[in-house]
């Protein structure tokens, strides 16, 4: 054992203490397996009933470079990223100079030992604690993966005993991780008390970081957007999937595959009662997707940004000739390939208008995986009542960060709707059928699947334009007829779409702040740290385009309203002014989009500088009359 | 654009098929290509194909992409739904209505330029999908609709109606598509209605990806000396290797032809492809063999027709996804969703 390591410890800051609130980072290399061992130490806290929020932050790569796992612990339920390290495990020597950097100030890290490692490779004002890892496992292990594989394991073990994780926690998920696999979960075990038991040995413990049992978590589920996301399009009732593997959307399409051979597999006759198929492209995803959407069945595809960009003549194709689709957009760091691994909200301008010509698009932003259930769901039926694209986009950080969040719910009395499609009986009765036909007065019109009646209700689907009856048509009037029936039919949806969320401050203000999507959890932080700094701010959650007028109305109330959005060119702002043709200098953009998650401190200093520096800054103080 | 309307009312004496239509029931709206156009004989073949198979009009759905041959099928099948997509991209258009609706016929109906430039990478993977369906490309080796510039299947060293020679290598959609793994490939004239048609009845009763590529000059743009899509130069250089029958199911077989002359398939339907042959080496149920053949005879410059290769065992896309009987478009919620129990126990799993 190296018992004679020299610990280099801070002398020159105290060390930070807190319970049930840190964020600890893991600097791994991607491909050693580390991934499991860190989603096993989150969800270990998370049982203790402390809530947790882990990201991974990883490369596009599938071996051998640098891959982090950032997870923030906080009792109060801040899931959002918080930004600064307290806790580094430094596993990866490659990026070990950038890692140690971000340690806070009296923060710790944790590091492999078994090299020595000079003075100069430290920082004299954070807690070093070495353990010898590689050396444990080169004495426990002989096989050359296991002696890679068990150091993670290894020092979870050690973390336990540092940060008093409860042991039979961890012993108990990995009990469930490798229920069959015996002679797995002895090895794991093992690693696992060889971390601990070192630790114990020979190290000062716990740290002032601890964990302590606490009941904050509740009923709530630990999940992946993209999963939630893929049993939403499961219940509402998707039966063709069509794909095309891209970062960070195809884990969405796969979870889909998975809960189908689960759950809808005809239990008589062992045959699918579903269709996915890994398209050549995007081009071709889309298409069957409008084929399927045509002929009457419902389905979707997922992809992220460049997919968006291929699939924009399909996208214009189904708003013009009118066919129900659902396409998840899993957003990643644009513009082109940008930052496949990398979260961003920069794709809301390209499906808003996605494709040639006038249009616009129905687009529902979740802000977490619940929200990724319900709103999948939600878009199959929208779909089918607007009869027209629905996008639903996500973002990388919600989908595939496990996100603690509301159970995933379902109404078995919940019917499909189906929206406007006309029988043969309809039909056969002689009911008068106009394809493109404003019959009700919302724009919307009525539809026949294919093969529905030998003689009644046939017509010919094109991109081009047509009268009211499908009739091939480049009259003026016609094609704005058609426009304008489009238009108006949009403005339907308004209604149907997931409405925006209102929080008001305590006490009442003449600011307001607009967010939507991944943002939420940093801003419900931002706002309590804004309101501790005794500034205060009205907030609307936008879940939907087109906005309600609830959100005009909310913009109009305020002197003005800081649209939180992570992308450059401030995306849902310009949709904002766009739409409701507002003075632009009325919404003062807050943008992050480095690629790393938004943190509420980030939004917090943004908005409290510019209050500040403004000359309401006064009035918009706790207790100010506004 | 269409301006003169049908008259409606059908001659009494029309024959009749066993569902009690005439002809004039499947066709469409008076086409608005040029006069003469192979497409427009081509519709007509699709037209007696269908009444000649009974096929009930409404379970057919017709899809195109964009060009002269994708504005055809507004021109038969009236009664059908049908879909002008966009550019190159009927096949997974037409994939995807397949998988939603596994009861109707899917004819898919393009061109050249449509197939071979702009979509043939959706050419490429419907075919080896297995999409239960009819593909026709109307192959007349130009670009119609804009005027005559050549398309991926002209010729090497054939010339523009405006002189211009084409230097590139053509695409042989006959050879892909054998290659690809399509289990009906045909290839037929437009200028003969006598082999075309039973081609593409075959075609509609086989239970996978039939591919038939109709060469079907451009009267407009590609019908001159120089070209090799012209209708002098298809008629001299036509090598048909065989002629079909097609024997609806349960129907008699009424003469016996002598052992040699004749080979006969079962598909899954019941229907049976009799084949006369006109090469008595060629056998359309070997791919390997086929494939050689059509390529030699080729590189002597004829243009081989027929039914080239058949496999009766064919699977499609359903069969290799396993999906139920039942259409996709009739499953509702009680057959989709999992139900909130089992949403239930799928929480406990997140925990």
């Amino acid at each position: 054992m190296a018992s004679t390591q020299v610990e280099v410890t801070s002398n020159t800051v105290p060390a930070l203490s807190a319970v049930n609130d840190f964020v600890i980072k893991f600097a791994n290399v991607n491909g050693s397996g580390s991934a499991s061992a860190n989603e096993l130490f989150a969800k270990s806290i998370l049982r203790m009933g402390v809530p947790v929020s882990p990201r991974n932050i990883f490369p596009s790569n599938i071996q051998g470079l640098p891959t982090w796992y950032e997870v923030r612990v906080n009792e109060r339920g801040w899931l959002g990223r918080r930004g600064g390290v307290d806790f580094m495990v430094a596993m990866n020597p490659q990026t070990w100079d950038a890692d140690l950097k971000e340690i806070e100030p009296g923060g710790y890290l944790l590091y492999d030992s078994t090299k020595p490692l000079p003075r100069s490779k430290f920082r004299d004002d954070i807690q070093v604690i070495g353990v010898p890892l590689t050396q444990l496992c080169s004495e426990h292990y002989s096989v050359a993966r296991e002696r890679q594989l068990f150091k993670n394991i290894m020092y979870i073990g050690a973390l336990s005993a540092l940060l008093e994780v409860d042991p039979a926690v961890i012993e108990t998920l990995l009990a469930e991780q490798y229920r069959g696999k015996e002679k797995l979960l002895d090895a794991n075990k093992q690693a696992f008390h060889l971390g601990r038991r070192y630790v114990t040995e020979h190290l000062a413990h716990p740290l002032g970081l601890r964990v302590r049992r606490a009941d904050n978590v509740g009923e709530r589920i630990f999940v992946d957007g993209n999963t939630a996301a893929a049993l939403g399009c499961v219940y509402g009732g998707a039966t063709v999937c069509a794909w095309y593997p891209i970062t960070p959307s195809s884990s969405l399409a796969e979870a889909f595959q998975k809960y189908c051979m689960k759950y809808r597999v005809d239990a008589a006759t062992g045959a699918n009662k579903f269709a996915i198929v890994q398209a050549e492209d995007e081009i071709a995803s889309i298409g069957m997707v409008v084929g399927a959407g045509w002929n009457g069945a419902r389905a979707f595809t997922t992809t992220s940004g460049p997919g968006i960009s291929l699939m924009n003549e399909f996208i214009g194709l189904a708003y013009f000739a009118e066919i129900p689709i659902t396409i998840i957009d899993v957003q990643r760091g644009g513009p082109s390939t940008g930052m496949p691994t990398r979260t961003q909200q920069s794709d809301v301008l390209a499906c808003a208008y996605a494709s040639h010509g006038d249009t616009k698009h129905v687009l529902l932003l979740p802000e977490d995986p619940a929200e990724c259930f319900t709103f999948s769901a939600a878009a199959l039926d929208l779909a089918d009542r607007l009869q027209t694209p629905v996008f639903v986009l996500t973002d990388l950080d919600i989908g595939m960060n496990q996100r603690l969040c509301a159970p995933l719910s379902w109404d078995d009395a919940r019917a499909y709707d189906r929206g406007k499609v006309m029988s043969a009986e309809e039909l056969e009765a002689g009911k008068d059928f106009g394809r493109y036909k404003d019959v009700d007065g919302d724009g919307i019109p009525y539809r026949t699947y294919p093969g529905t009646h030998p003689t009644k209700g046939a017509y010919f689907t094109r991109g081009t334009s047509r009268d009211p009856y499908a009739r091939y048509s480049e009259r003026g009037p016609d094609y704005i007829y058609n426009m304008e029936r489009l238009l108006h039919k949009f403005d339907t949806a308004r209604a149907l779409v997931p409405q925006p969320l209102l929080r008001n401050a305590p006490r009442a203000t003449r600011f307001g702040a607009i967010y939507y999507g991944s943002t939420s959890p940093a801003m419900d932080e931002a706002i309590a740290l804004l309101e501790a700094e005794g500034l205060l701010l009205d907030t609307l959650r936008v879940r939907a385009y087109p906005f309600p007028d609830s959100v005009r109305e909310f913009i109009a109330a305020h002197e003005a309203v800081y649209v939180v959005e992570q992308n450059r060119d401030a995306q849902l702002r310009s949709l904002l002014v766009n739409e409701f043709g507002i003075d632009p200098a009325r919404v003062p953009a807050v943008l992050h989009y480095d690629g790393t998650p938004i943190t509420a401190r980030y939004i917090a200093r943004a908005v409290s500088e510019r209050l500040r520096t403004a000359s309401a800054a006064q009035d918009a103080r706790l207790g100010a009359p506004s | 654009m269409t301006f003169v309307a049908k008259p409606k009312l059908h001659h009494p004496t029309l024959p009749q098929n066993a569902l009690c239509y005439t002809r004039r029931d499947y066709e469409g709206k008076i086409s608005t290509l040029c006069a003469g156009c192979g497409h427009d004989s081509i519709s007509a073949a699709i037209i007696q194909a269908c009444w000649e198979l009974n096929v009930e009009p409404h379970r057919l759905a017709k899809l195109s992409g964009i060009g002269c041959s994708s504005k055809t099928p507004d021109y038969f099948l009236g009664q059908s739904h049908g879909f002008n997509t966009v550019h190159g991209r009927m096949p997974s258009v037409l994939t995807g209505a397949n998988l939603a609706n596994r009861e109707l016929i899917y004819l898919g109906v393009s061109g050249d330029g449509d197939s071979a430039s702009i979509g043939i990478g959706q050419f490429v993977h419907a075919i080896r999908r297995g999409v239960n369906m009819t593909y026709i490309v109307e192959n007349n080796g130009v670009y119609g609709l804009t005027k005559g510039q050549f398309s991926a299947t002209a010729d090497a060293g054939s010339t523009s109606k405006r002189g211009v020679v084409n230097a590139d290598s053509p695409i042989d959609l006959i050879g892909l598509a054998l290659q690809l793994g399509a289990t009906y490939v045909a290839r037929s004239f437009s200028g003969d209605k006598a082999q075309l048609v039973p081609l593409i009845k075959g075609a509609l009763a086989h239970r996978g990806a039939a591919f038939l590529d109709v060469i079907s000059p451009c009267v407009a743009f590609n019908n001159h000396a120089g070209s090799t899509k012209s209708y002098e130069y298809v008629r001299a250089h036509n090598d048909a290797v065989n002629r079909l029958d097609v024997i609806p199911p349960r129907d008699e077989i009424a003469v016996d032809y002598a052992a040699g002359e004749t080979i006969e398939v079962e598909q899954h339907d019941g229907s049976r492809l009799r084949l006369h042959k006109l090469d008595a080496d060629y056998d359309p149920r070997d791919r390997i063999a086929a494939m050689n053949y059509i390529q030699q005879h080729q590189a002597r410059g004829e243009v081989v027709t027929g039914l080239l290769f058949v496999d009766a065992q064919a699977q499609d896309l359903h069969t290799h996804l396993n999906t139920v009987a039942t259409p996709f478009n009739q499953l509702e919620a009680a057959d989709l969703s999992p139900g909130a129990s089992a949403l239930a126990r799928i929480n406990a799993g997140f925990r």
